[in-house]
């Protein structure tokens, strides 16, 4: 097990690490109210496949790490990230053996619970914002869901098979 | 608990561990929030986190930054000697316009020497590249290249060369966050070029609009105004151009009239901005005062100091 995981830690470390890098790249005005939340998709993948390695203390890190990187709330992505993600482990097993548009629809169940949290946390704290613009990492990133799977999926037959 | 359960990768987690994990982080995390929200204690720690975040950035504004690199070693000769003779034309105005500025600024000096009244002070200027833009379509919030090393301090103005874009909210070691004039929980302290009519100038979170939103119905604004900063808030120095207004609508149930504004700098299409050391940094917030004191007869100078300290 213990070897297992080391196997795992360097891709799923670089897929995070690429999730941030994805989530602070300019992007033109028309399309920047779209951009997937590309780091809660990878957690949600990794929790669901790996959930006893990556759960909420990976999210609870990489969310502190978001809201310093763009300058939000300090707790604000740590605290949605880490209540989808347990949703996530909770149901791991159920997800794990839907069919991709099942899957999918989770996916964007989950996404609008995080968009959700965010929105109520920036109410809370008196930042108020349409809550319009909320919907466009969701549907985007509902899209983007499947192809994202499949990509990891490949990633992770690779490892299993070099291992 | 790893070791208890090695020989099953595909056994549920323990459930009430996770349970218990989440409510201790979740609270961690609103404890987080709350301390974030009132007080500034947490600068430390964002700052740390924002350092380990510093390379993702440079490895982000990499690939943008070797492809302008590109454009400009393959620009033409032809297109460099046009962009040369339009620069040496722009450089030419500028300076013909400079001449009068300095006869103006002594002038300025005299009379203000005449009345008695503490002279306006130098500043130095430092142009600094926008490295990324917040991701957060609520919060206007950028990157700039500049830190502590470079003396950039907290609540340092910010402009681009037709206007105010920001002022700095969190200094790194090698790069600070900025928020943009039109973020909604922005505010500045305005005054209105033709009569001095101060006001504060709100973010509306549309790069494209501010909102004067505490003007009574029978000020005297009107469309096409421009608003300066009024330096009276002591975070930017006075006279820099902000925005200039673009509707006024008094409607005789409301109490204030409710006016908007289109920002002079192009916010969402700088590249560069330029931070402002004021001539002497620890004596600006006295100057600051000793302004909003002597011309402190109008209702508006309490509410504008209140705001712009709240930032």
């Amino acid at each position: 097990m213990s070897n297992g995981r080391n196997t795992w830690r360097l891709p799923v470390l670089l897929s995070i690490v690429v999730a941030l890098m994805l989530g602070i790249v300019p992007l033109p005005a028309a399309v920047e109210a779209f951009r997937p939340d590309w780091v809660a998709l990878t957690l949600i993948y990794w929790a669901m496949t790996l959930p006893r390695s990556y759960s909420v203390g990976t999210a609870w890190i990489v969310g502190i790490v978001v809201d310093a990187a763009h300058g939000t709330l300090l707790g604000q992505h740590a605290l949605a990230l880490c209540f989808v993600i347990y949703v996530t482990v909770k149901f791991h097993l159920q997800l794990r053996v839907f069919p991709l548009s099942q899957m999918t629809a989770t996916v964007f169940a989950l996404l609008a619970l995080y968009q959700f949290l965010l929105f109520w946390i920036n109410g809370v704290a008196g930042l108020h914002t349409d809550a319009v613009t909320y919907w466009g990492p969701v549907v985007s990133g509902t899209l983007i869901w499947p192809l994202l799977s499949m990509l990891f999926a490949g990633i992770r037959y690779r490892v299993r098979s070099d291992a | 608990m790893a070791a208890v359960k090695s020989d099953n990768q595909h056994r549920a987690p323990n459930a009430p561990a996770l349970g218990l994990r989440f409510l201790l982080l979740a609270s961690l995390s609103i404890t987080l929030l709350v301390i974030d929200n009132r007080e500034n204690y947490l600068d430390g720690i964002r700052k740390a986190i924002g350092a380990s975040v510093h390379p993702l950035r440079v490895v982000v504004d990499a690939p943008i930054s070797t492809w302008r690199w590109i454009v400009e070693a393959s620009a033409s000769r032809n297109d460099l000697q046009l962009e040369n003779s339009r620069l040496e034309a722009e450089r030419l105005l500028t300076q013909a316009r400079l001449q009068k500025y300095a006869a103006l600024e002594a002038e300025n000096a005299r009379l203000r020497a005449l009345l008695e009244a503490t002279p306006h002070g130098s500043e130095r200027i430092r142009v600094s590249e926008i490295m990324s833009v917040s991701a957060n379509p609520f919060r206007h919030v950028i990157v700039v290249d500049k830190g502590s090393r470079d003396g950039v301090f907290d609540g340092q103005a910010m402009v681009d060369a037709s206007g105010v874009v920001g002022q700095v909210i969190d200094v790194g070691l090698l790069s600070s966050q900025g928020i943009l004039i039109s973020d909604p929980d922005h505010a500045l302290p305005v005054e209105v070029n033709r009569n001095g009519l101060r006001t504060i100038a709100v973010g509306s979170g549309d790069f494209a609009r501010l909102e004067l939103p505490f003007l009574p119905n029978n000020a005297d604004i009107a469309e096409g105004d421009l608003l300066v900063t009024s330096g009276l808030g002591g975070a930017f120095p006075a006279g820099y151009p902000v925005a200039v207004v673009e509707s006024v609508t008094r409607d005789p149930k409301e109490p204030f009239a409710s006016v908007t504004a289109t920002p002079a700098a192009a916010l969402n299409q700088v590249r560069e901005v330029m931070l402002i050391w004021p001539g002497e940094p620890e004596g600006n917030a006295d100057n600051g005062d000793s302004e909003a004191a002597e011309s402190g007869t109008g209702g508006n100078a309490g509410p504008a100091a209140a705001e712009s300290t709240d930032e």
